[in-house]
């Protein structure tokens, strides 16, 4: 029988990795998601599957432990909060040109700079429009509750290896903190060597007789040759973009109005269509679970549906533009949101909507 | 019929809030962990700020029995305020007819709000009285549970189980003493 169980979405995340069995956490501690490695530490799971767990010297160190680990085929994964990851990125760029898979958590808090250790979502453009230099893209997933801070672990590390890519978890300082009921994954045993070399032909994992010698990199000073590689990530950027878009929708059918939220922010939203009906106006709430790849389509086909869209974001305006760009202008299309870790209520997106719309 | 639906649908939305260091996000936890036991959907979102000891601390516990929406909310059926800062901030978004209970020993300011119901409960002398502060927060929720009887006692006696570590698991009858007493003291103001 599944036990249910009360925890925080930090813990969550910690407790998922070890029951996926990955191989191994690197980090760094910065609040909110502090938790994450305190649970691992606490679970030793050293002792228990093997799976490593390290404090790294610095995010910088963390982030190209995880190239390394990924380099072998392994499945390994860090997490930060805003400022943390912003020093990762030059080790996510990396990962991305060299096609490794991995997951980042990225528990965002109020920035710029240091900010503070607040919820925010001003980490959109960052994540989704690179962030890092060059052409690359991030498959980016927004947990919305505690339940999916554990399951997106997996389905991360899936669709990372599926694709050769880095995942990153978008979560914010609501989700990482909140406790709520949830089920864990059952447990599955990490890869063996045999596994992996069958799995992932490319890892590095010793030269053997047999095996050509297989070599990890993101370099490639000849141009020509790096524009094929270029084609090859977008060709594979396009194929994700196809086949990976997530999302869910509440009382669309016949809405006039429509929320566009993700993450903590879909949480509030969803009560904000609950009070929005109670007044007999007809709001739904479109959900991007994931972020790229964006719901494109889905919110282009409630383009010729509802007379309004608001993008409720803890940021100044960033998925806004996503919307924008995938409604092209058939209709209106507002923002609303609360900056550097100020966290909106229902009542006050309620009365955004009302007032940009004026209904 | 609508009405008789909506009445026995269970939903409980309380902030409790305070000092930190008086056990406000802990008694949360118990809270959530005893509708866990119940078989409510739960949810506990705390303030997590740079707060510390004698700082203010304050904790969103929901309990419901159907899925729970946002986790942060603008007013509540149910406040429990253990410090002036926490008074002011809260008084005003109590919900028309909801609850508010308070220890006098951290108020001096009188409760304005006419439209709800008021209760005090002394935790801070009768833990004094106990000789053990650390008693404060469950005799709170004692008087709590005696006004909302939000969970059953025994259910509340399961989710301190879980939410101790087993090293503090003697501290249980201390804990369920207090509760008790709690529920006898609480007054209607």
């Amino acid at each position: 029988m599944e036990e249910i169980k009360l925890m925080k979405g930090n813990e969550a995340i910690a407790h998922a990795a070890i029951r996926y069995g990955a191989d191994g956490y690197f980090g760094y501690p910065i609040t909110p998601q502090s938790e994450i490695m305190e649970t691992l530490m606490a679970e030793k799971p050293w002792e228990s599957t093997g799976m490593v767990v390290l404090q790294a010297e610095s995010e910088v160190a963390a982030i190209n432990m995880v190239y390394g680990g990924a380099a072998s085929g392994k499945r390994v994964m860090t997490s930060s909060s805003s400022p943390g990851i912003s020093l990762k990125l030059e080790g996510i760029s990396y990962l991305a040109g060299a096609e490794l898979p991995c997951v980042i958590v990225n528990v965002m808090r109020g920035g710029p700079g240091l900010g503070t250790i607040q919820p925010s979502q001003a980490d959109y453009f960052q994540t989704v429009k690179g962030g890092g230099h060059g052409d690359y893209r991030l498959i980016t997933l927004a947990p919305y509750s505690v339940q999916e801070m554990a399951d997106f672990v997996a389905l991360g590390f899936d669709l990372a290896f599926r694709y050769s890519n880095p995942a990153m978890i978008l979560a914010d300082g609501i989700i990482g903190q909140m406790m709520e009921k949830v089920v864990l994954p059952p447990y599955l045993p990490r890869k063996t060597e045999a596994g992996i070399r069958e799995e992932s032909p490319w890892a590095v994992q010793g030269k053997r007789k047999q095996n050509k010698v297989n070599v990890i990199t993101s370099l490639e000073l000849d141009p020509a040759l790096m524009e094929e590689n270029n084609k090859r990530f977008q060709a594979k950027y396009r194929n994700i973009e196809e086949t990976e878009v997530r999302y869910e929708e509440f009382h669309c059918e016949d809405a006039r109005y429509l929320l566009i939220a993700f993450g903590s922010s879909a949480r509030i939203c969803q009560k904000v269509v609950e009070l929005a009906r109670e007044e007999g106006i007809r709001l739904g709430l479109l959900r991007p679970i994931t972020l790229w790849p964006f719901p494109k389509k889905i919110i282009e086909a409630y383009s010729d549906r509802v007379k309004g869209m608001l993008s409720v974001e803890l940021n100044a305006g960033q998925m806004v533009e996503d919307v924008r760009l995938a409604v092209n202008g058939k209709v209106k299309v507002e923002h609303f949101g609360r900056l550097g870790g100020v966290v909106f209520t229902p009542d006050e997106i309620l009365t955004a909507l009302k007032e940009k719309f004026q209904i | 019929m609508l009405n008789e639906t909506k009445r026995s649908i269970m939903k409980h939305e309380i902030i409790i809030a305070g000092f930190g260091g008086q056990g406000v996000l802990s008694m949360g936890k118990i809270l959530a962990y005893s509708g866990l036991m119940e078989g409510k959907e739960v949810s506990w979102m705390p303030s997590y700020g740079p707060e510390q000891r004698g700082g203010t601390a304050n904790v969103t516990v929901i309990l419901s029995d159907r899925p729970i929406s946002s986790p942060i909310l603008n007013e509540y059926d149910i406040a429990i305020i253990l410090n002036q800062p926490s008074l002011d901030k809260f008084e005003s978004k109590v919900k028309p007819g909801g609850v508010l209970i308070y220890d006098s020993y951290g108020i001096h300011g009188a409760i304005k709000r006419k439209d709800i119901r008021v209760y005090r409960v002394d935790a801070m002398d009768a833990a004094t009285e106990m000789e053990n502060e650390k008693a404060f927060n469950m005799l709170i929720l004692g008087g709590l549970l005696n006004i909302c009887p939000l969970v059953k006692l025994e259910n509340v006696l399961l989710g301190l189980k879980k939410s101790l570590p087993e090293r503090h698991h003697k501290l249980i009858p201390m804990n369920e003493a207090a509760i008790k007493k709690g529920m006898e003291i609480i007054r209607e103001v």
